[in-house]
Formats: C-alpha cells, sequence, structure tokens
C-alpha cells in the first residue's frame, strides 16, 4: 500500500512540475498587469528546442538552458507588444500560442519517435535523501523538481519580503502611483514578461526531456492554458501555487489510474479540463473567491507614461 | 537621440486600408524568413502556397470551399470582438453544431423529404453551438469567471466528447471499425455544384449571415449595445445595458454561426461524423484572424476569410508538397496575427524622432 501511495506521489510531482513552473512564470508577469495568454505556445517551443538541443548535444542541461532562451525569446515579443505598442494583449498572447504550437510541429516533425538517448535523470541529495519516505520521495527527484521548488519559494520571498517584489505589485495595480514613485514601469514589466517566458520554457523543458524523453506535436495539451486558471486559482500568491500545480499534477495521474477501470480514455482526458472549470466554478460561487479573482486592478490595461 | 509615438487625431480611409495590407506583407515576409529558416526557398514556398490557392480553377473553388465556414465564424467572433469578449471557443462550438445536425439527421433523416430535414439540421447546428457558446458568456457575466479560458476548456471538453460519441456510442455499423458515425440519408446530404465542393445553399448562407451581422453590429440597438460593452463598460453600466442578456445573446449568435459552419461541414463535405480535426481544419482558431484582418466588421470578413482560405488551401498544398506538418498553418497565423495587431499601433499613433528626450513631469 505504501508502494502504491508512494510511486502516486512521485507520479504526482513529475506531472505537477511543469505546471508550477508556468504557473509561477505567469503569477509573475500577472503581477507587472500583464496578461501573457501564450503559455502554451511558449511550452511548446521550450520543450521541442529542449529536445532538439539534447538531442544533438546529448546534454539535458544544455537544453534546459536554450529552452529557457526560447522561453525568453519569445516572451519579449508579447513584451514589445504589448509593453512597447500597448497593443491588445489578448490577441498577442493568442498569437504567441498560434506561433509556438505551429513553429514547435515544423521545428519537431523530424524528431518525431526518435527518443532521447539521456534524459535529465534524478539527482539524489546528499543527506536528505535518506530520511525516510520523504528523503526518497522529494530528494531523489530530477533537478526541474528541485528548481521549480527554489522558484517557488524565492517568488515567494520576492513578493512579500523585498521592495522589488512590492514595486511589481505596485504596478500591476496602479503603474502611475509607481511611477511617481520613481518605479521603472516599463524595464519591469519587460522583465516580469521575459522571466515569465523563461518559466515557460523551462516548463516545456521538463515535458520533453524529464517527464519523457520524446518528443511528440500537441505534448503540452493544454497544460499552457491549465498555466493561466492555475495562476488565477493561485490568486496571483505562490504558495497556492504550489497547491494548485500538484493538485492538477494529481489529476493528470488519475486519469491513468482510472483507465483499466475501463472508463472510455476520451472521458478521462476531460478531466482535468472539466476540473479547471469547476475550481473557477467554485471560486465563482464564493462571493469572497469570486472578488479576490480580480487582482491585479491594471491586469491587461496597456500604460503610457504621463497619459491622464 | 530615441524614437516617440504621438497619436494620431484622427484616422484615414486609405490609412484603415494600408495599415493591415502593410502589416499582412511584413507578416508574409516574417513567413517567408521562417521557410528560409527550415531551408527552403522562402519565394517558391509563399509562391506556392497562392498559387494552388488562387491560380487555378481547383484551387479557387477549394478556397472558397474553405472560405465559407470562415466567414460564418468570423463574422460571429467579429460581433463578440466588439464587446471585448474573447471568444476562443468557436471550434467547439462548431463541433457541437455538427454533433447536433448528426443527431437530427440520423435520427430523423430517414423518415423525412430533403426540404424538411436539411433546415431542421442547420436549425439543430445553430441550436447546438449557440447552447455550447452562452456557458462561457452566462459563466462570465454570473460568476466573473474569465471567458478565454472557460472557451478553451470548453473547445477541449467538447474535442474528447466528440472522439468518445465516434468511437463509443455513434460508432457506425456501417463504417467497419473505423471512427465514424454512420452516413447521413442522401437526402439529408447536400447538393454540391458538379466538380466542387461547394453547396449552393452555404454559398447563400454565409454572405447573407456576414450582411445581417454587419447590420446587427452597426445599425441595431443590440450592436449599439454590444460597442458600448466593448468600448467602455463603465459607461455601458451607466447607461443600464443589462450585461447578462446582451452577452447570452451575442455568444448565442457567434457559436450559432460557429454551429451553422458545423453543420456546413457535416453536411456538404464529410457526410458523417469524425474526428474534431477531420471535420474541422481549425476554423474556429484561424476565424480569430479572419475577424481581426478584417477590423470587426462582418463585410470586410468576407474578404480576410477568402484570404485566409486561401492560406488553408495553399499550407495544405505545400505540406503535402514539401512533407511540412499540418500545424504549419498555425505558424501563418500566429505570425500573421502579431503582425496585424503591430500595426494598428502604427495606425493609430504617429512614430517621430526626437533629439534630445525631452523631460516628463
Amino acid at each position: 500500500m505504501a508502494d502504491i501511495v508512494f510511486s502516486i506521489l512521485v507520479r504526482t510531482i513529475a506531472a505537477g512540475t511543469p505546471l508550477l513552473l508556468g504557473t509561477l512564470g505567469e503569477l509573475i508577469t500577472e503581477r507587472a498587469g500583464i496578461l501573457n495568454l501564450g503559455v502554451e505556445g511558449m511550452m511548446a517551443m521550450g520543450a521541442v528546442t529542449a529536445f532538439i538541443v539534447t538531442f544533438g548535444t546529448g546534454n539535458p542541461w544544455l537544453g534546459m538552458l536554450a529552452a529557457a532562451l526560447m522561453g525568453a525569446l519569445m516572451a519579449s515579443i508579447h513584451a514589445f507588444v504589448s509593453v512597447g505598442l500597448r497593443a491588445n494583449q489578448t490577441v498577442s498572447g493568442l498569437a504567441l500560442t498560434m506561433m509556438g504550437i505551429g513553429l514547435s510541429g515544423l521545428w519537431g516533425k523530424p524528431f518525431i519517435g526518435k527518443p532521447l538517448a539521456v534524459k535529465m535523470e534524478p539527482l539524489a541529495v546528499p543527506l536528505l535523501e535518506k530520511v525516510p519516505f520523504l528523503g526518497p520521495l522529494l530528494f531523489r527527484r530530477d533537478p526541474y523538481f528541485y528548481m521549480s521548488v527554489v522558484f517557488g519559494l524565492a517568488v515567494w520571498f520576492v513578493m512579500k519580503h523585498t521592495s522589488l517584489g512590492i514595486n511589481l505589485r505596485s504596478i500591476g495595480e496602479n503603474p502611475r502611483a509607481a511611477e511617481s514613485q520613481g518605479v521603472k514601469v516599463r524595464l519591469y514589466k519587460y522583465l516580469a514578461v521575459i522571466v515569465g517566458g523563461m518559466a515557460a520554457g523551462v516548463a516545456g523543458a521538463q515535458l520533453s526531456t524529464a517527464y519523457s524523453k520524446s518528443w511528440i506535436e500537441g505534448m503540452v495539451a493544454g497544460r499552457g492554458w491549465i498555466v493561466i486558471a492555475l495562476t488565477i486559482f493561485s490568486l496571483w500568491e505562490a504558495p497556492r501555487a504550489f497547491l494548485g500545480a500538484y493538485l492538477f499534477g494529481g489529476i493528470f495521474v488519475l486519469q491513468y489510474m482510472l483507465q483499466p477501470l475501463g472508463i472510455s480514455p476520451n472521458l478521462l482526458a476531460m478531466l482535468p479540463y472539466g476540473t479547471t472549470l469547476m475550481i473557477l466554478l467554485g471560486y465563482g460561487f464564493s462571493s469572497g473567491g469570486r472578488r479576490r479573482m480580480h487582482a491585479p486592478a491594471m491586469l491587461g490595461e496597456p500604460y503610457k507614461r504621463g497619459e491622464v | 537621440m530615441r524614437f516617440e509615438s504621438v497619436p494620431r487625431a484622427g484616422t484615414s480611409r486609405v490609412l484603415e486600408i494600408l495599415a493591415p495590407a502593410l502589416s499582412l506583407l511584413a507578416g508574409l515576409a516574417a513567413v517567408g524568413l521562417v521557410f528560409l529558416l527550415k531551408g527552403l526557398n522562402p519565394l517558391f514556398a509563399l509562391g506556392e502556397i497562392f498559387r494552388s490557392s488562387f491560380g487555378s480553377v481547383f484551387g479557387l473553388t477549394e478556397t472558397v470551399t474553405k472560405a465559407l465556414p470562415l466567414i460564418l465564424v468570423g463574422s460571429g467572433l467579429a460581433l463578440t470582438f466588439q464587446a471585448k469578449f474573447w471568444n476562443i471557443g468557436a471550434e467547439s462550438q462548431l463541433l457541437l453544431g455538427a454533433v447536433f445536425s448528426t443527431w437530427v439527421g440520423l435520427t430523423w433523416g430517414p423518415s423525412l423529404p430533403g426540404p424538411v430535414i436539411v433546415p431542421l439540421m442547420f436549425l439543430a447546428g445553430f441550436l447546438g453551438g449557440a447552447l455550447w457558446g452562452m456557458i462561457p458568456a452566462a459563466l462570465k457575466i454570473r460568476l466573473g469567471i474569465n471567458e478565454v479560458i472557460s472557451t478553451l476548456m470548453l473547445n477541449y471538453i467538447a474535442a474528447e466528447l466528440v472522439k468518445f460519441l465516434v468511437v463509443g456510442p455513434w460508432k457506425g455499423a456501417s463504417k467497419h471499425g473505423y471512427p465514424y458515425t454512420d452516413d447521413l440519408p442522401a437526402q439529408a446530404i447536400l447538393w454540391l455544384f458538379p466538380g466542387t465542393r461547394i453547396s449552393p445553399i452555404l454559398l447563400v448562407l454565409a454572405p447573407a449571415a456576414a450582411a445581417t451581422l454587419t447590420f446587427l453590429i452597426f445599425r441595431t440597438r443590440f450592436g449599439y449595445e454590444v460597442r458600448v460593452i466593448g468600448e467602455n463598460r463603465e459607461a455601458a453600466r451607466y447607461a443600464g445595458i443589462d450585461f447578462f442578456r446582451t452577452s447570452l445573446l451575442f455568444m448565442a449568435v457567434s457559436g450559432g454561426l460557429a454551429g451553422l459552419a458545423g453543420t456546413g461541414e457535416l453536411t456538404a463535405i464529410h457526410h458523417h461524423l469524425s474526428y474534431p480535426d477531420t471535420l474541422s481544419a481549425g476554423y474556429g482558431f484561424t476565424a480569430i484572424i479572419v475577424a481581426w484582418l478584417g477590423r470587426l466588421n462582418p463585410l470586410l470578413v468576407m474578404v480576410s476569410g477568402v484570404f485566409l482560405a486561401g492560406i488553408i488551401v495553399g499550407g495544405d498544398a505545400i505540406q503535402m508538397s514539401l512533407g511540412l506538418p499540418a500545424v504549419t498553418v498555425q505558424v501563418f497565423n500566429g505570425i500573421i496575427l502579431i503582425f496585424l495587431i503591430m500595426g494598428e499601433f502604427f495606425l493609430r499613433n504617429r512614430i517621430r524622432w526626437v533629439r534630445r528626450t525631452p523631460r516628463h513631469g
């Protein structure tokens, strides 16, 4: 029994890690008042880039790095269009997703059906791995897991306890006030979007070089959109991002566990998407949740310096 | 020395046409760059796209075939986008239209004559798309749920639902294990112009829908309310516009039109329900660009619909001749869309050089 629980938890963590990375990235982006609906595309590009680089060099770390850069590159398009040109963020994000899905399919096609020789392997943390149960569960995972946890803690700390975080939040709530306090609003916005893109790229890399070790067209499979929903679920706070990511990781695992019971795989495939709607419904029906769903105040609104 | 943007006082008619046209050209150039990176001659590839879609009679008929659903869906999206309601779910509204029509066609088709069953199927298609489309409207207005997420989640759910139906309960007895429903009875299938896949019914229906939607958006009180919601939510609230009723209505129309497109694909092209990506060549997503390129005006949507249909047809052609995956069309879509919204900046703003940065404040 303990073995089953252990294996479920391990798989939940693995499935939740890309969601956590993506959600933390989008959380930072949205805190700066920019909505980036391109996560699905950035994750797809991250996945294909990491795969190709790892395939070519045999080094999954280089794959991760390349995916982060690719995510940053994609995000900087969105940043330029939405911050620089103050264009419609919804449409720009959608365009980014289309581009990412298309380009990843185009570049990845020659690699379909060719698994990696080396993937990102688990890395044991000395001493801590010896702790009963928790050791093997939390300290014999792959580097993506450690990174996502450290990143999450860092986001939480920076947002709550540093002027950097306070500035970032104030930009999403009231950029004019922030500007008058001497905060470089546009610079913050650019950086926030780019960091968000890097996180999405790395999330994609996890999918193609750690979670699995092959490239399949469409392998992101809506996780980018679930990330957008999880960002709302998180109420733009890092601790709740952990909760949401692992909850959904668990749902992905549940989907596979229920399959032997003879339930149609198509109905099971609806689970994560249906749950996303259910969670938002739950927020919507509780008046407190509904009120809290509306942060940050200036999300999606273009900002122009000196405009009244 | 740096650039500075200054809002234009007003935009001229010429600029209104010129800005999207130039954006389109720049977008195509960027698409060419992608081909170049792929080791393909960009001029050849782009030329191939337009030659296969607009360069022959057969190509043209195929382009029109694919333009009709795009015009139907795009006109509806123009309406919801006017209200800044981001309906990304047209793809699944189309699927639900096809599902409803399939049920009507298979259940009642055998016992009813063509002139009765065909309108009934279109009615069912509209209903299916409308009902599926009204869900996100209700969720947004009553519960504050972001419509981009709800429409996308409903897309995934509807796609799985269709797959479930065609491999499960609706799997055709005559289809030898293939994931299709049985074919519709002959009287429920649309007549096509010989040698084409164009049905005269759809050829009339799509422009008629675009014309009706233009009237609805720009000439009726309802359309006015939709535009006010889009331009200034606060003003709309002060004016006492009923957000709930209006949103349900515009999503019923938008979803319904997508549903009609689904019926059209079913009865004119496929004759049975099959896998979602067989039924729709991503029309629900491409129509987003159709609506945007048409500046949210259904009359212009007719033009942009034909253009993007050409890109789908040409994309299919070079996919086969150059061995590219089907998602390649998404590259065109994404790049063109991003250039279009960039172009709007230059439509609204003038760019000028500033030699020395003026002090602010």
